[in-house]
Order: C-alpha cells, then structure tokens, then sequence
C-alpha cells in the first residue's frame, strides 16, 4: 500500500467529468447545431394510466436523419413512449410536433410516421407482397406504382423471391425484414421500431444490427428504436435516451452514455461500474475534497453545481479502467490500493476479477487477456495490486 | 361474380369515408346493446312487475299493463300476493326444495364421472386427445331432447336395461326405474356431462405436466400429487363447470317431464304447467323470480371464476 | 394374456359406453321391423317410410331450419359485434350491465327466458299492435337473444388468442377505422364466425322450452313436435328421425373439425 497514506492528494487539474464532453461540430451531429431545427419535439409528454404515469413529463428533440434509441428495461415507459408517437395513444400532458406539425389530434392513420411492430403484426392472412402493399393501396397509389415500390423494397431487405409467401411460411429473420419493408415502403418522415430485434437469435441479431443501419442509411427515413438491450442501442444509435420510471435520467451519445454517466442508474444499466459513496469534506473555489470510506482515501475533484460542504456524493470507475497486476506496478503517479481475488470469471476474451480490498470493500476489475491462461498469474486468493487513473472516475448523481 | 365483388368494394369504400372511428365503435356496441336491453333485460322487468300484480287484475283478458300514466303508479301499487301464495304453499316449497336436490345431487355425480374422464382426456396423446375430446363434444351437438328421449327406451320396465339384466340372469322380475327420481338423475348427469368435461379439461390440460414432475421429484407419490398440485390447480374448472351443470339442471323442464313421474316434482316443470294450463300469469311470474334469485349466487360464482380465468 | 388396463382407460370406457350406449340404442331400434319398440323384430327401413311420408314432421323440419338459418346469421353479425366491442373496449357506460347480459342468457333457466320473452311479446303487442300475435318472427328473435351470446363467447376466445397489434399495423399503414374491420379483424375473425353461426344454427334447431313459450299457433318447430309425440313413450319413427339427426350432426361436426384443425397446421410457423 502507498506509503504516504491513506489520503491521496491531488494537485493538479483533475479531470473528473461530471459534464459530457463538447464534441466537435459537424453535420453528423445535428445535435451540436443550434441552427439545426429539431425533426421532432417531444415536449413535456406524460401518459397516465389512472395513478401510473408510464411516461412522466419529458422532453426528446430528434433530428432528421438520426438513428435514435430509446433504451430503458421492461416497465420503463419507452413503449408507452412509442405508442404516443405513433397515435396509439393521446399523451396526458404535453405535445409531439413531427416535422412542424402537431399531432395532436392526428389519428395513427393520418400521422407520417410508420411503426414496426414488436410482434412484426404481419397479417397473416395476406401474402408477403399484399403485407408490404397495404399501405401504399391505403393511399391510393396505382396498381402499377405499388407493385414497383414493392418490388424495390423486397429488393432492399433481400427478400425479393418471397412475394407471393405468406407470413407462416417464413423464419423468424424472414419475419422481421418484410415487416421492416412494409414499414418504410410508405417512406414515412419517421419509423418508429418496438424492439426491432428482440425476436431473433443472438446470432441473427448481430448481424442483423448493421443491416438496419445500413438500410437507414440508404432510406435516409429518421429511425426511433425502443429497445431493452443495451448492445443494441451502443452499435445501432447516432443518440441514445436512457428510460426509467417514464423518465430521461440521460440522453446522449452512446460514447457519452458510457464513459460519462450522469446517474447511477444510467451507469448500472449500461455496462458495470464500480461506484463509492463519499461525503465531500471541504469544497475550495473550483476544487472539493471528497472522503471515500470504502477506499480509505480523500480525492480532489471538480465542483459540481449544487454540492457543498456535507452533502454525500457518489464517485465511479468501470472495471477495464483499472489496472491489476500480482505486483507492484512501478510507476505510481496515482494511489495503489491492495487486496486479494475473491473470485474470478474467465471469457475467454477478458477475465472479470472481484478484488477485495482491506477495507472490505469489493470492486471488479476486468482485464484482457493478452497471455494464455495457462500463463497467467493472476488466481483466486491472490494478492493483488490495483489502480486506475483519477480522470476515468465519474460523479454521480442518485 | 365480379360485379358483386366491384359493388361491395365501392359499398366499403363509401362507408370508410363516411364512418369515424367513433362512428364505427359506437355502432358494434349499440346495436347488440340496445336488442339485449330490449329482448333480455326488459322482459325481465316485465316479469317482475306482472309477479306483482293481482292475480285477477292480471289474469287474461289482459288489462294492458303499460297504460303509460297509470303504469308508473301500478308499479309501486304491486302486491305481493303471489309471493305470500308460493311461500304458504307447501307444494311450491317443497318443489324447490327438490329442484335443488335434484340439481346438487346430479351436480356432484356429472362431477364424479366427469373429472376422471376429463383428467384421461387431458393426458391422453396429442391424436386422441382430439378424438376423445370430439367424443365428448359430439352429444352435446345433437339435439338435448333426443338425448333425453333415448333413456325412454333404455329405462322402460321392458327396456334393454332390465331385459340384459334379466338375460344374465341377474334379476327375475323387471326394475321400475321410469318415471322415478332414478331416471330424473340419470337424464341430468347424462345431458349436462359435456358442460362438466369441457371446463375441467380446459383447466386441466393447462396444467404444466413439469408440475406434477416437480412434485414427484420432491418425493410426492401418485395420490398426494393429485392433491396437493392437479386439484387445487384445476379448482376454478371444477367450479365452472359444477356452476353450469347446476344453474341450468334447476330450471329443467324436459327431463321431469319425459322421464320423472307426477311424484318427482321439479320448479321448471311447475312453472311450465301453471303458465300452460292455469294461465296464471302472476303467479307463474312470481315463481320464476323466485328461482331466478335462487340462482343468482351460483351465477355469480360462475361470473366471478370466468372473469379470473378471462384476466389469467 | 390379460393385460390389465390402465385407468385411465378403463374410465374413458366406462364413461364413453355412458355417453354412446342410449344413442346407439335408439339408432339400433330405429332398424326394428317390429312396431313394438321394445321388442327387436328383424331389419327393417320400415319407419323410415313411415317417416317420409309424415308430411307433419317434414312441415316442422323445414320450419325449424328456416327459422335456424334466419336467427344463426343475425346471431352471428350481433354476437360479433358484442364479442368485439367487449374484448376491444375496456370501458364504456354501461359495460358491465352489457358483458352481464351477454353472460346471463348462458346459464339462464330456460323457463324464465320463455316466460319473460313471451310476456314481453304480449304487452308489447297490447302497447303498440306489433307482433302480432306469435309464431316464427317471436321463436326467430328469442332465438337471436340466447344464441348471440354463445357467438360473441367464441368471437371474444379468438381475439384474446390473436395479436393485438395486427390491427393497430393497418391502421398505422393508413387504413381508415371501418377499412381496418372489413380487411383484418372480420377475416381473422372468419373461423369464429363460421364456429359461432353453426353453433347458433344448432341451438336454435335444438330449442324446444323457449320455442314452445313463444310460439303461436300453427308455427310447430321439430323439437316441438318430436316432444308432442315422445312424451307418452318410444316412438319407431321418432327414432328414424333421431338416426338421421344424429348422422347429419356427426357428418357436420367431422368436417367442421377437419377443415379447421387443417387450417390451423397451416399457420404454425414452418
């Protein structure tokens, strides 16, 4: 353990992000872009079932041409969410303007905006080419342009032998691009996607994820995607908004959402964090002390807005930011914390090591694995030596 | 062909464009409405009032109860004679006294047959669980009264009952069991069979066969799995189906009638026969009120344990 | 070699012999040359002429399949509309009275739906002149009110097993409310549809108590007239009458089963 004792001591600028960084400005971040007028707003939505508010109050702006997630677990309100942009349901409170229009008042068939169904709701009654054509004879369009459309669209989703199919005799993967197809056929202003992916394989998943991307791309249609699976909205999303409790504890970028997360639940949710409850001891122009028990340490961070003296914080690192190695690394510009393997979990890829500090307190730590297992010395009861850089923590918010 | 298809094409169209939603939904669920007020609830009403009405004033020729102006003040000017008739009357208590005898009785019987059977059924193979359960359905298509009508030739004093019994040697002389509470029993467990089995095997073969597995595997034999996991499992089919074996056998008419002699009095044969050969309306009014209020806690069971199982 | 039987099986016996033996018994009987019904008297078709040529009975079978065929199809458009409006609208004034009386005509005895009904027919004829009297239109709507019920119960089983979301899709894709009814929901619905009608039709061809109230003279539906004839004992004819009945509904009942276990194998995902 550093000698110089328990209380590190920080006398540089340390960079504990409490606030996301400013990326640079460009037009693929129409975000960044004052000039830029949201694609849709979404303004102080709530949507009440008697006492329950699935969606409470909140505010989403949308740009054309996003790819957007809204991520969150199962009872967080991102369907409800959906369900209100499509015109299934009226909002409580508040407004939703696509494109400059409200909606309010707009039934689903009237609004320009297409919806894929988490069930894919394929009439199964229909064939796959009368399935993608519904909505275009809805509108009136001549028998000659439907059928072009269709054939086009069936062409994009790689689907072009199994017009005259019907819904029961296609796989799952089948399935979901031919009710991706009816869905953009219409080229609707936006798509809105119900777990997109939630019915197929891990497999078919994974590469499924860059198709759509890729026919977003090419449609330039504006995707909002509601979905559970936190890889998903990472590989797929311009932006993601987090969902709890019919809330945006944060919405970002997926780079943002990782590495600087606002809330506690937002750093829970995605991925694993190792977070500290402190308490800030003394808080002096732009810097404050904060004691952390679990670690036995004090740490010099950043103000944040709003805390001062006595207030209880809570101080984060994630696993593959911290180092581990059975002995002492040799330069320690930051404090070297002992404890030993409590347990272990071998990946293949990377090993996820819980490490038990004197303190008693547990933190996982992950590390790749460069070397062969059979070469590593890392092991359960091992005592090992950790440390992370002060600027990888995050402060966050309960 | 093609013209009809064109035509009722274009009659859609001219509809959609003229229907709202609103338009749509208030249409499917005021038309079934308002011909359920109109032919279920209001002849209900009818009958309670004319239960209250004096015999004489009531009976045919037929003063028209809805004299408008006076019909509201006849309301509350009712009597309850006919009521006061049927509970001093010990033949009329007695009757329904007997129609729940009758009707509890063959419940628990249709339920003794019908849960072993239903619970066969239920674990029976993909194949002949079909055909099993076609079996089952198939009597309840063809019409009640023949059914009931086929007893007449088993039950006879010279029916094939007594002569087999008779061939084996069995008995010497014929049983009498027409026109006996025998036969009443028989009729009722024999119609209302299907409406047992059908509930209970929808309860039972809903029953995850890895229940009874885990119980097994905990160390439960054969009987006190049956116990402890398939019955209390398949209570709410139990219910149902004793609720719809029940409800309906109180209110029998034609199986006392074929098969039940003077003496095996049941209250849907009694009211029957005072409407048809006294023409006492209120009377007969009065009667099946009564009953209706016997039945509204077995209905209410029913609604409760359909509404649960409807949520499920 | 004995093989014992398993329970299972020995009960299945036991209570289809039950179910079989009164049916197969009359059908058996309705072969007997002999005009006493009890005693067997060698093969014959003998009632079955005897039957044809009742031109009473052949009256009361056309009159109860027209009034079948009538009330079956009303029955099926109101019980579709009700097993609609009760599965989709989860709240409306007066919901519960309304899934209430689709409920209650069940299990109502049937005693009180007739006397209710043809005391109801009566003052309405003393209020406003209509119906005139009573005969096939007052057995035609009682038999609309009980069978309604029974179709809307099966239409309301099939959405329940149906995903929901198919028709929020087409009305997504820009179809109209009535649009969305005539192309998904009364396609879908079909198979409930056509398993309501013929449950209607078989209620209404079976009714004898609630006819019998409602009825007027000269409207004599075949329940009616089987029981006028059965209820002083066996007839041969009437068990003629009951072999044929009895055959139809079995032919009926197989292909109904075939034709909708077949289309169902066809929808399971391959």
């Amino acid at each position: 353990m550093n000698d110089s004792g328990n209380v590190y001591k920080q006398h540089e600028t340390i960079a504990v992000n409490t606030e996301a960084k400013s990326a640079p400005i460009g037009h693929g971040r129409p975000w960044m872009d004052p000039t830029i007028e949201p694609f849709i707003r979404v303004e102080g939505v709530s949507k009440h079932f008697g006492d329950f508010a699935a969606v409470d109050r909140v505010d989403l702006d949308i740009y054309q041409g996003e790819l957007f997630s809204i991520l969150g677990g199962s009872g967080s309100g991102k369907t409800t969410l959906l369900r209100v942009l499509a015109g299934f349901e009226e909002p409580s409170t508040g407004r939703v303007v696509i494109d400059g229009v409200d909606m309010a008042g707009i039934p689903p068939h009237r609004r320009p905006v297409n919806m894929m169904f988490q069930s894919y709701a394929l009439f199964p009654h229909m064939t796959v080419a009368k399935n993608i054509a519904y909505g275009l004879k809805r509108d009136g369009m001549r028998k000659a342009v439907i059928s072009e459309r269709v054939a086009d669209v069936l062409d994009l989703v790689q689907m072009s032998d199994f017009g005259p199919r019907k819904p029961a005799q296609l796989s799952g993967g089948q399935r979901q691009r031919v009710a991706l197809a009816r869905a953009i056929v219409k080229r609707p202003k936006v798509l809105l996607l119900d777990e997109p992916l939630g019915a197929l394989d891990k497999k078919l998943r994974e590469s499924t994820q860059f198709e759509l991307a890729n026919i977003q791309y090419k449609s330039g249609i504006t995707f909002i995607v509601v979905t559970h699976d936190q890889e998903e909205a990472m590989t797929l999303s311009t932006r993601i908004a987090v969902m709890d409790q019919g809330r945006f504890p944060q919405v970002g970028t997926p780079t943002e959402i990782y590495e600087y997360p606002e809330t506690r639940f937002t750093a829970d949710f995605i991925g694993t964090i190792n977070s500290f409850e402190g308490s800030v001891e003394s808080v002096s122009g732009s810097e404050m002390s904060v004691s952390l028990p679990a670690l036995d340490m004090t740490l010099q961070v950043p103000v944040k807005n709003g805390i001062s003296n006595g207030d209880t914080v809570c101080l984060a690192v994630r696993p593959e930011k911290i180092w581990i190695s059975t002995s002492p690394p040799e330069t320690a510009d930051t404090a070297v914390l002992t404890g030993t393997v409590e347990d272990q979990g071998y990946f293949g890829n990377l090993s996820l090591y819980r490490v038990r500090l004197e303190t008693g307190e547990i933190i996982q730590v992950s590390a790749q694995n460069r070397e062969r297992q059979s070469e590593r010395m890392i092991d359960w009861d091992a005592t090992v030596h950790i440390h992370w850089d002060i600027a990888s923590m995050v402060l966050l918010k309960e | 062909m093609n013209t009809l298809v064109k035509s009722s094409d274009r009659l859609v169209r001219f509809v959609n464009r003229r229907l709202s939603g609103r338009a749509v939904n208030q249409l499917m669920v005021r038309i079934p409405y308002i011909w359920l007020l109109l032919f279920f609830l209001l002849p209900l009403v009818i009958i309670l009032k004319i239960s209250l009405a004096d015999p004489v004033m009531a009976r045919p020729p037929y003063t028209p109860m809805f004299d408008w102006a006076a019909g509201a003040v006849q309301w509350f000017q009712g009597t309850l004679d006919n009521y006061r008739a049927i509970f001093n009357d010990r033949l009329y208590m007695y009757t329904y006294w007997s129609s729940v005898k009758f009707a509890s009785v063959s419940t628990v019987l249709v339920l003794l047959i019908g849960y072993p059977m239903a619970y066969a059924i239920a674990r029976a193979e993909g194949k002949w669980r079909t055909i099993f359960l076609l079996l089952v359905i198939l009597p309840f298509w063809t019409s009640f009264l023949l059914r009931v009508y086929a007893w007449l030739g088993l039950l006879n004093t010279y029916g094939l009952i007594n002569k087999t019994l008779m061939g084996l040697g069995i008995i010497d002389a014929p049983l009498e069991m027409m026109y006996t509470d025998f036969a009443v029993y028989i009729g009722i467990v024999y119609s209302y069979l299907p409406f047992m089995i059908l509930p209970l095997y929808a309860s039972l073969e809903k029953l995850d066969g890895d229940l009874r597995d885990a119980a097994a595997d905990l160390g439960a034999g054969p009987v006190r799995t049956f116990i402890d996991v398939t019955l209390p499992l398949s209570l709410p089919g139990v219910i149902a189906g004793s609720m719809l074996v029940f409800i309906p056998a109180m209110g029998e008419y034609v199986i006392p009638t074929l098969l039940g002699g003077p003496d095996n009095l049941m209250i849907g044969r009694v009211l029957y026969d005072e409407y048809f050969f006294n023409m006492d309306w209120p009377l007969s009014s009065a009667i099946a009120i009564v009953l209706l209020s016997l039945l509204i806690v077995p209905i209410m069971i029913l609604r409760y344990f359909q509404d649960k199982e409807a949520a499920a | 070699m004995m093989k014992r039987l398993s329970f299972p099986l020995t009960v299945l016996i036991f209570g289809y012999a039950f179910l079989y033996i009164p049916i197969f018994s009359m059908i058996a009987y309705s072969f007997n040359k002999s005009s006493l019904a009890t005693t067997w008297g060698g093969f014959s078709l003998r009632w079955y002429g005897v039957l044809f040529e009742n031109s009473q009975a052949f009256d009361a079978l056309m009159l109860s399949i027209r009034i079948a065929l009538v009330s079956a199809t009303f029955a099926t458009a109101l019980g579709t509309c009700a097993g609609i409006a009760l599965y989709r609208f989860r709240s409306f004034r007066g919901r519960r009275l309304f899934s209430g009386m689709i409920a209650a005509p069940l299990v109502m005895p049937e005693v009180i739906t007739g006397l209710s009904l043809l005391l109801f027919f009566i003052s309405l004829e003393n209020l406003i002149g209509w119906p005139a009297g009573r005969g096939v239109d007052t057995i035609t709507i009682a038999h609309i009110t009980f069978s309604m019920a029974f179709v809307a119960i099966v239409v309301q089983a099939r959405l329940a097993g149906q995903d929901n979301s198919l028709e929020e899709a087409a009305q997504d894709l820009g179809a109209r409310p009535f649009r969305v009814l005539v192309d998904i929901t009364l396609p879908l619905l079909a198979p409930a549809m056509i398993a309501g009608w013929l449950l209607a039709f078989t209620l209404s061809f079976d009714d004898l108590v609630i006819s019998s109230f409602v009825s007027g003279p000269g409207a004599n539906t075949l329940p009616m007239y089987i029981f006028s004839k059965v209820k002083l004992g066996v007839k041969p004819d009437i068990n003629a009458l009951a072999t044929i009945i009895v055959a139809l509904v079995t032919i009926g009942v197989v292909v109904a089963m075939r034709l909708m276990t077949r289309k169902d194998g066809g929808k399971k995902p391959g």
